[in-house]
Order: structure tokens, then C-alpha cells, then sequence
């Protein structure tokens, strides 16, 4: 049985890297994401994680780091933000390619310019393609179990993907919250010790990134997203077994008060909890209102998204990123996607909010809905929103 | 260093087994290639081998065949040496918590000129500055020859590449070779060299220490390509070894601060010797010949006087 303890949720999620024994922690400091690692070089400092912790002088050489150990088979850890994630673009998609398991924490932050340390999801949109894995948390106990959760999945020898936390950054980050931390037992129960199928071995030479000549290149990309996609299976036995010895159940999608919704709200990540306080109090009023948040990001679970969205009058999709020049929201983009081929469609009426760490309030969610419920009523489908932006 | 690393070399005594196979792709003459194959039989096979982007890993890679018959990994370009300080820190974390056997494990990462001191010099000054134990091996043949010819920081003044042509209004690369070994220095490490793949035997003498090194070791190995160098393919072991006897690529190692000419020449043969056989310098007239043997015999004379001042 684990413990509730009140903790930072970064410091919760240095502690859930400690508790899956991470051998190397290779990574840069970038804020939101410091204390991350600030209190992993703690507890490597204090011999309490027997790891390598290694303070490289840039996110591209902590990432390029993370792929040596990796190969080198020992179980790896780094967490960064915005630029941090930016400047890694390139080996980002290296790692998943050469399908090396590691976890990275993203502290979701915007993406200069101008800059700017606050959050929103662009950093992470920028990498969605990188070919990872990537689970969007809501909260300090969803953040903590999921680390462990990474390996447990990353590690399956029918998945070998990278994977990253996407939490936002200081909403989650730098904010207390009650965390139940596992017991040893349950992270033994639960994560068995890293046993790689390759690794660089003298006594087993392999050659790690060869060429891939037109012959090839293509059949390791058409293999590397068949494991991407299949990797939900994993995923979703990953999370049973956590429902089983910790008691948390967690899926792709979460529901709440979704029911009997007309209209839901469609949201990923820390805001989705304020959005479930301003549904509560809608309700109260009567209104047929629930959420859908998504917590996986990719693969895309384009089956539940169909599933859950599919029989509604409006989806209000939330987006924490703009594509710039482009459709609007990548969420939504992709939440149409998904729809598209159904015979009744709801209408996906979308909103851009809380860019660069603009606060996005109850009031805003009402504010929504109420766009949401005239559309439902008959009205034209509004183009996308920048919630609060000033003319 | 102990002495038996100092043993004089004998070709009979080398190991006859190739760890970097015959086969691979590269264009006659080519010396970088060599200088992987003279590596390994001076490290042996308890050795991971960290590869830039560049030639050396487009000709020994092409998937399905692999020339290495080491564990060998390839990420990116910029980043071979943060690769092999995260081998560096896997193996060194696994050994400690029992996960692997306690082994003596060379790990080597490496890159042409081009990235080693232009894209990659940022990774390397951070793996050596963290004290990783690892060797860090520059092969250069002085251009980014694997793109075509192209200018680096390792082009010396007056050569013409794809990027620093001669014209009416040039005479090719105007800058100076960057000191690599220099920089590496400046970094407090235990052993920088410089070595010729014309001198192999020095060479593999170099990359033992390198090995025996605790804590981050540089070698930078000239390496002529003859297709960059617009040269036959026969002369790439003639040129190596006149560009240390015209001071061109002077042969030194630097052990805990101390420098050490370990190919001297006292008598410097002409610079002409060394640039007429390439077609990369033949724009060059008498005057800026001389002028490039004058700057070199400078660089060497402060060189010998720093390895002088060792020995006090």
C-alpha cells in the first residue's frame, strides 16, 4: 500500500523516476522543468538513486546522451520544456526510430517568440510526429503513476518506443498535490527490471543506425508505426495491471458526467480539471454537459474518439496550441479527423485558449458552451476562437 | 601511461583480425578508412564505436551489411560525443548496480572535421569538460567530403573546396585551420594527440593511451582523401607523411599538460612538396606558398618551443 503524501508534482515525478530505479538521467535545465531534475541530481547526490546523472550542456546532447544509454541498455530518464523540446526536434525522432524505451517528462510550455516561460501546448504539438509515444497527465497522482506506467510500456519488447509525460507546465508543475506514492513492492509488482532484446554488447556486436537506403526506408517507417499504433494494446494492459495493484484506473479517453451529454467539452491536460469544476456547475443549472479529455495523445485512439464523440450534437474541442496559418487547433484538426467518416457527425465548434499561460477560467468554459449550445440550437458553425484575445 | 604501451610496433605483431571489415564502400585511397581499421586492432573488440554522420558512416552502414565487427551506433551528425558520454554513463551505472560484469570498455566517438569542430564542437567541449571516460577520435580529411567538398574549420588556408573556390577574387579557404588539439587541451584532459594514418604505428600507440587514459582522451588522426584533395588515389599515405615533414599536421601528444613532439622533423621539408600533388591547392602562386610555410614553420617553432618547456 503507498503512501499520500503532499508533494510538488515535479518532485513527484523525480520520486516516480527514482522508484522505477533509473541507471541514467541525462538532461538540461529549462523552467518549468528544473526541479524535475534538480531533485533527481538530490537524490543521486544523496545515494538514495544509484544513477548517472549527467548535466549536459544542451537539450540536444541530453537527448543525444539518453539515445547512448538506451542502446547501451541501461534504463533512462530526462525531462525538458519549449525550447528545450525544440532544440532535441532532431533526435527526437532518432529515438523513436531506432526504437529505444526511455521517458521524458515535458513540462508544457509556449514556444518563443516572443518568449515567453508560461504554459500552453505548443512545444509539444511542434514534436507530435517525432514517432513517440506521448500521454497528456491532469494531475500530481496521474503524473506519478504514469512515469512508471512509461516503462512498464516503453520497455515491452512489442513496443521499444520512446515515450513522453506531457504536464503542464507550472499549473502542474509547481503546484502541491496530494500524491499516493507507490510502495516498493507495488513498483516491483508492477515493472519488471529493464531487459533489452538489442544492446550495444561487446560480446554480441550490433551495428545501432545504419543507412537506409530507399530499399529499406520505408518498410522501418511502415514498421515503426504499425508499433505505434499497436502499442495501445500495451498500453491499455499496462493500465489494467496498475488498476490492479494500485488501484487507479486510468484509459485513453476520460469521461466525465458524459452520459446523457448533448455537448461535451473536449480537453487535454491540466485545464481539464477546471473545465470539470465549470461542468459541474452548469449541471446544477441543468444543462446536458460533460467532458472528454485525452490522455492519449499518440498513437491517436481514433476508435474511442469515434466512440465517445460520435452520437453528440457539438464537441467544444479546447485546444492549447495554434497552428499558425492553418486550420486552427491540432487537437481539433485531428478530433474531425476521426469523425469524418461517420454517418451522423456532431459539430466540432473550436476554441484556442490559454496560450502562453493565459488563464483560462470557469467563466471562459461557460462562455463556450454557450457557443456550443447555439450552434446545437441551429446557429452557423462559428470559425475558430482565440478565447480572451483582444482585438 | 605504463610502459608496455610504449612497445615498438612490428606489423607481424598487430592483431590479424579485422574489426573493421574489407568490403565497405569507400573510394580508393581512402584514409579515413584506414584509420578505422588501424583503431581497432589498437583497441580490440571490447569496444563501442560512436559514429557522426559524415563518410565513414554512409560507407561501413548501408543496412544490411555493416562493416564493424564491434557494437557500433549512429545517431546524428552534431552529437557522437553526447552519444558516447550516455554509453559512457549506461555501462558505467550498469556495472555499478551489478546489472553487467565490471569490464574495462573502450568507448569511442568520433566524426570527420566537420563534425568534430563545426557542428559537433559544442558536444565534444561538454563530454570532455564532464570527464567522461571516453575517447574522442577526430578523423580528418579536411573538408565535408561526404556532402561534396565543402568547406569546415579544419580546411586549411589556401585550399579550394566546393565552398571556398578559387576565383579571381580568392584563393580558396581564407581562414586557418582550427587547433583542435588545442582546444582540447584547454579542457584539462589527460591525453589529446595528433597522429597521421601515414604513421600507423604511432597512431595505434596513440589511441592505446587513449584507452588507458582515465577520463576523456582526444585524438585527432589527419586522414587524406584524395577525391577531396583532387589527388590519385596512391599518394593519400605519401601526402599524410609529408604533411608532417613539412609541418602541415605536426605529430605531438600532450599527457597531463605536457607536450611531446613524437615525430620530429628537424629538418622541414618544402610546403611545395606537399601542395603540388593536390589539385586543391594548385591556384596557389609562389608567393602565397610562401607565405603558408612561413605561417606553418611559425605554428611548428612555437610547437617545439611548448614541448621543450615540457621537458624543463
Amino acid at each position: 500500500m503507498g503512501t499520500r503524501k503532499g508533494m510538488e508534482v515535479s518532485i513527484g515525478i523525480a520520486e516516480a523516476a527514482m522508484m522505477a530505479d533509473v541507471d541514467v538521467v541525462s538532461a538540461y535545465p529549462i523552467t518549468p522543468q528544473t526541479h524535475v531534475v534538480e531533485h533527481l541530481s538530490e537524490l543521486v547526490a544523496d545515494g538514495v538513486l544509484d544513477a548517472e546523472f549527467v548535466p549536459v550542456e544542451s537539450e540536444h546532447s541530453a537527448m543525444s546522451a539518453c539515445c547512448g544509454s538506451v542502446a547501451a541498455g541501461a534504463r533512462t530518464f530526462t525531462a525538458t520544456s519549449s525550447q528545450g523540446l525544440a532544440l532535441m526536434h532532431e533526435i527526437l525522432f532518432i529515438a523513436s526510430g531506432m526504437r529505444l524505451p526511455m521517458v521524458m517528462a515535458v513540462a508544457n510550455r509556449s514556444l518563443s517568440a516572443p518568449i515567453s516561460i508560461w504554459n500552453d501546448h505548443g512545444d509539444v504539438m511542434a514534436n507530435r510526429d517525432t514517432g513517440w509515444i506521448q500521454v497528456f497527465v491532469e494531475n500530481g497522482q496521474e503524473a506519478f503513476d504514469h512515469i512508471i506506467w512509461s516503462y512498464r510500456v516503453a520497455e515491452d519488447h512489442g513496443v521499444l518506443l520512446p515515450i513522453m509525460v506531457n504536464f503542464d507546465g507550472f499549473i502542474l508543475s509547481h503546484v502541491v498535490e496530494p500524491i499516493e506514492v507507490w510502495s516498493p513492492e507495488e513498483v516491483k509488482q508492477f515493472l519488471p527490471p529493464y531487459d533489452p532484446p538489442y544492446r550495444l554488447d561487446v560480446d554480441n556486436p550490433w551495428t545501432f543506425g545504419p543507412v537506409g537506403i530507399p530499399d529499406i526506408y520505408l518498410e522501418t517507417r511502415a514498421a515503426h508505426n504499425e508499433a505505434l499504433i499497436d502499442s495501445q494494446k500495451v498500453m491499455e494492459k499496462a493500465w489494467d495491471e496498475l488498476h490492479e495493484v494500485v488501484g487507479r484506473k486510468y484509459a485513453a479517453l476520460e469521461c466525465y458526467k458524459t452520459d446523457d451529454a448533448d455537448i461535451v467539452f473536449l480537453t487535454m491536460g491540466g485545464i481539464s480539471e477546471t473545465c470539470m469544476t465549470s461542468v459541474d456547475q452548469m449541471r446544477d443549472q441543468g444543462k446536458k454537459v460533460g467532458v472528454i479529455r485525452l490522455r492519449m495523445w499518440r498513437p491517436f485512439p481514433f476508435a474511442e474518439v469515434a466512440k465517445e464523440l460520435g452520437g453528440r450534437k457539438v464537441v467544444l474541442a479546447v485546444d492549447r496550441c495554434l497552428s499558425t496559418g492553418g486550420p486552427g487547433g491540432p487537437v481539433a484538426s485531428e478530433i474531425k479527423a476521426a469523425l469524418y467518416h461517420l454517418d451522423k457527425r456532431p459539430h466540432v465548434v473550436e476554441f484556442i485558449a490559454g496560450l502562453g499561460g493565459r488563464d483560462v477560467t470557469i467563466g471562459n468554459f461557460m462562455e463556450m458552451y454557450d457557443k456550443g449550445a447555439a450552434v446545437a440550437a441551429g446557429a452557423a458553425l462559428p470559425p475558430y476562437e482565440l478565447v480572451g484575445v483582444r482585438e | 601511461m605504463s610502459s608496455d604501451l610504449t612497445n615498438v610496433f612490428a606489423a607481424k605483431m598487430l592483431p590479424q583480425r579485422e574489426l573493421f571489415s574489407p568490403g565497405h564502400r569507400a573510394c580508393q585511397g581512402c584514409a579515413p578508412a584506414l584509420a578505422m581499421r588501424y583503431m581497432l586492432k589498437a583497441l580490440g573488440p571490447d569496444t563501442i564505436v560512436c559514429n557522426s554522420t559524415g563518410c565513414i558512416e554512409i560507407i561501413s552502414s548501408s543496412y544490411p551489411e555493416s562493416a564493424w565487427g564491434v557494437p557500433w551506433i549512429h545517431v546524428a551528425f552534431e552529437n557522437s560525443a553526447a552519444v558516447a558520454a550516455g554509453v559512457e554513463a549506461g555501462l558505467k551505472a550498469m556495472m555499478r548496480k551489478g546489472r553487467i560484469p565490471e569490464r574495462r570498455i573502450t568507448v569511442v566517438g568520433q566524426a570527420g572535421d566537420g563534425g568534430t569542430m563545426d557542428i559537433g564542437i559544442q558536444a565534444i567541449s561538454g563530454a570532455l569538460e564532464r570527464g567522461h571516460d571516453m575517447i574522442y577520435l577526430c578523423y580528418d580529411n579536411e573538408a565535408y567530403m561526404n556532402t561534396g567538398i565543402q568547406r569546415s574549420s579544419g580546411t586549411p588556408w589556401g585550399a579550394a573546396t566546393t565552398t571556398s573556390p578559387a576565383g579571381t577574387q580568392s584563393f580558396g579557404q581564407h581562414t586557418w585551420k582550427k587547433n583542435l588539439a588545442e582546444i582540447a587541451v584547454a579542457h584539462h584532459i589527460p591525453y589529446v594527440a595528433t597522429a597521421c594514418v601515414s604513421y600507423p604505428f604511432d597512431f595505434m600507440e596513440k589511441m592505446k593511451k587513449a584507452a588507458a587514459a582515465r577520463g576523456p582522451a582526444l585524438v585527432h588522426v589527419f586522414a587524406p582523401c584524395p577525391t577531396g584533395w583532387r589527388c590519385p588515389s596512391n599518394l593519400a599515405i605519401r601526402l599524410g607523411r609529408l604533411a608532417v615533414q613539412t609541418a602541415a599536421f605536426p605529430l605531438y601528444e600532450v599527457v597531463d599538460g605536457k607536450y611531446r613532439i613524437t615525430q620530429n622533423v628537424p629538418h622541414l621539408k618544402p610546403l611545395e612538396l606537399y601542395l603540388k600533388p593536390q589539385g586543391r591547392y594548385r591556384h596557389l602562386t609562389d608567393d602565397l606558398i610562401a607565405e603558408l610555410q612561413q605561417k606553418l614553420r611559425e605554428r611548428y617553432a612555437a610547437l617545439v618551443a611548448k614541448a621543450e618547456a615540457s621537458q624543463e
